[in-house]
């Protein structure tokens, strides 16, 4: 596969903090990769740093395997989807589109072309000649989307481009992205601190924590097979269990792969419990309940969830086991 | 019914202020139509004051002067006070607050403080006293009113455009000229209203630092007060009235117009 994007010994520091130590990754053309961590990882100072708009203090970045280290941003070729949109206030839709055409003096025909592609693939023709602040934000967001593809960046860098969206936008707009990404065959860099949307999108999901790259997989690795802790627990929900020869690791049980069974109960399938407990509270969260359960030797809290089709449902203060099977619980660094 | 009493007493209050507020000027204005070199007597409506005014050569050099030194000081301060605002918003820089609140001086200061010394400045370096005199002290105290005009405009864009504006091949100079500036426009222009407005209507610190041949209006209806009260003064005071009046309406409207368009998203 063909590069597209080097950090090479990447570092960057704001005002004598540490923001990212040492940093290398490769990017190949056509992948959507996501940054996924929480605020304050440092994964927009990475995005902003390809961009251009910041300088990383040590290090260098190729693009499309031309050194762009030092490239002042309106050099680069490639265009970044703003949290916030940053649509310019004053133009129309079809204006904030052209502004990168005109300032590349691309010639007058080819702008026209390009506009009017890029406004039928976002399904904005007919709000070309309104202003943002007329717009719903989904609609802002398409036309921030159309900005960017319509100079063909080799690259675009996406930076929690849904999180002013409520939920079923969000969710639609998901799809939009991943369908336009594919159809498109361009780089995506999507961050965002929204597992469920990395997840759902990307090619190849990035962990961040605290500057450094946690985990570099394709989701389903990420989400079955965790590395260490902080992936195990950042994505989707987990139970930790000590492993008792191995002082440097855990043991890593998902809820829904947590079995609960009587204490009491004869006819029980399935080996003796590993842990007993105390059933704390019980969430109702549609498809299934979610329990929350003491244990009684580590007085721990252990989250199990218990589908309908579960042979019996549960009641607070009820005296359980627990157990899973082998195969399910997964050793991750502490 | 007591619901009523009470309303209609706070209307009678406002229509009360209101008067005291304005009475005076409307008053003003209307003997400046009357027939009669007595202001107290009203004996017919007459333009004839105002007509006197375009032919007294004196009043019409005061204009002239009041107009060229409210123009170039309007010019000097909007340029001055747009490039000095960019930079105080741009960059960060140790007393940020204290040369923010500095700006606040010449606002608050006593007219006359600042009149006073601008004259022992003007004597002790040896600058004669005249129309050059005049606009340095209008542009020092008119500057800091366009630095905060377009200050505010400034924070009220959002930081992310000129980002945006370089992410789509804007060099910084193309930034400026097609992203910020325009948003700002309606600030600098309002900010330029209020520079003309403050310096056509100037009188104490005018009145410390003009010298022979450089008497603006205000100066030269003082001078006529001290002669007695004809009714051209109320006609030539109408008139800044209204002048004012109208600068300060627009300038208003252009502040609120600007602050919508770029909140509401």
């Amino acid at each position: 596969m063909k590069e597209m994007i080097r950090l090479m010994g990447i570092t960057k520091e704001f005002e004598d903090e540490l923001i990212i130590p040492t940093l290398n990754l490769t990017i190949y053309d056509g992948e959507f990769v996501t940054l996924l961590g929480p605020s304050g990882c440092g994964k927009t100072t990475m995005l902003r740093m390809i961009a251009g708009l910041e300088t990383p203090t040590q290090g260098h970045i190729f693009l499309d395997n031309e050194d762009v280290t030092h490239l002042a941003p309106y050099k680069r070729n490639v265009n970044m989807v703003f949290q916030h949109y940053a649509l310019f206030p004053h133009m129309t839709v079809e204006e904030n589109i052209r502004f990168g055409l005109l300032m590349k003096k691309v010639p007058r025909k080819e702008q026209q072309k390009r506009i009017a592609d890029v406004l039928q693939l976002t399904q904005l023709e007919e709000l070309r000649y309104r202003k943002p602040q007329q717009m719903s934000g989904g609609q802002q967001q398409r036309v921030a989307i159309a900005r960017a593809l319509v100079n063909n960046p080799k690259v675009l860098l996406l930076d929690e481009p849904l999180g002013a969206l409520d939920y079923k936008l969000r969710k639609t707009m998901q799809l939009e992205l991943r369908n336009l990404q594919q159809r498109l065959g361009i780089t995506f860099i999507y961050v965002t601190h929204d597992q469920e949307e990395a997840l759902t999108m990307s090619d190849r999901v990035i962990i961040v924590n605290g500057g450094r790259i946690e985990q570099d997989d394709p989701p389903a690795r990420i989400y079955q097979y965790p590395r260490s802790r902080f992936a195990a627990s950042f994505i989707g929900e987990n139970n930790f269990f000590p492993l008792p020869d191995d002082d440097s690791r855990l043991l890593s049980v998902r809820p829904q792969f947590i079995n609960v069974c009587a204490l009491d109960d004869k006819e029980r399938k399935g080996p003796e419990p590993f842990h007993t407990g105390t059933i704390e509270q019980i969430l109702f969260c549609g498809t299934f309940d979610k329990l929350f359960i003491r244990l009684d030797d580590s007085r721990d809290m252990v989250t199990a969830y218990q589908y309908y089709e579960d042979y019996r449902k549960w009641s607070v203060e009820d005296r359980v086991g627990i157990w899973w099977n082998t195969q399910d619980g997964v050793q991750v660094t502490k | 019914m007591k619901k009523n009493w009470r309303s209609a007493t706070l209307v009678a209050y406002s229509l009360a202020i209101l008067a005291f507020l304005y009475l005076p000027l409307l008053i003003l204005s209307l003997y400046s139509f009357n027939d009669s070199r007595i202001n107290a007597v009203w004996t017919g409506f007459t333009f004839k004051w105002y007509i006197s005014l375009l032919h007294n050569d004196r009043v019409l050099e005061a204009l002239g002067n009041s107009l060229l030194i409210a123009a170039i000081t309007t010019v000097v301060t909007t340029v001055m006070g747009t490039l000095a605002a960019l930079a105080l918003h741009r960059y960060q820089y140790r007393c940020k607050l204290l040369i923010n609140s500095l700006l606040y001086l010449p606002i608050l200061i006593p007219e006359i403080v600042m009149g006073l010394s601008l004259l022992v400045l003007f004597s002790q370096v040896g600058i004669p006293l005249g129309r050059p005199t005049l606009i340095i002290a209008h542009i020092t105290f008119c500057i800091s009113f366009v630095i905060i005009t377009v200050g505010a405009r400034l924070e009220g864009c959002r930081q992310d455009l000129e980002e945006a504006a370089s992410d789509l091949y804007a060099t910084p100079w193309q930034a400026f000229r097609y992203v910020t500036f325009p948003m700002i426009l309606p600030g600098i222009v309002a900010g330029a209203l209020m520079a003309f407005t403050l310096s056509i209507d100037d009188f104490v610190i005018s009145f410390f630092v003009a010298g022979p041949n450089s008497t603006t209006l205000p100066l030269y209806i003082y001078a006529m007060v001290k002669r007695g009260i004809s009714p051209q003064i109320n006609a030539l005071s109408t008139c800044m009235m209204l002048v004012t009046i109208s600068l300060v309406v627009v300038s208003q409207l252009l502040q609120k117009r600007g602050y919508h368009s770029s909140r509401k998203d």
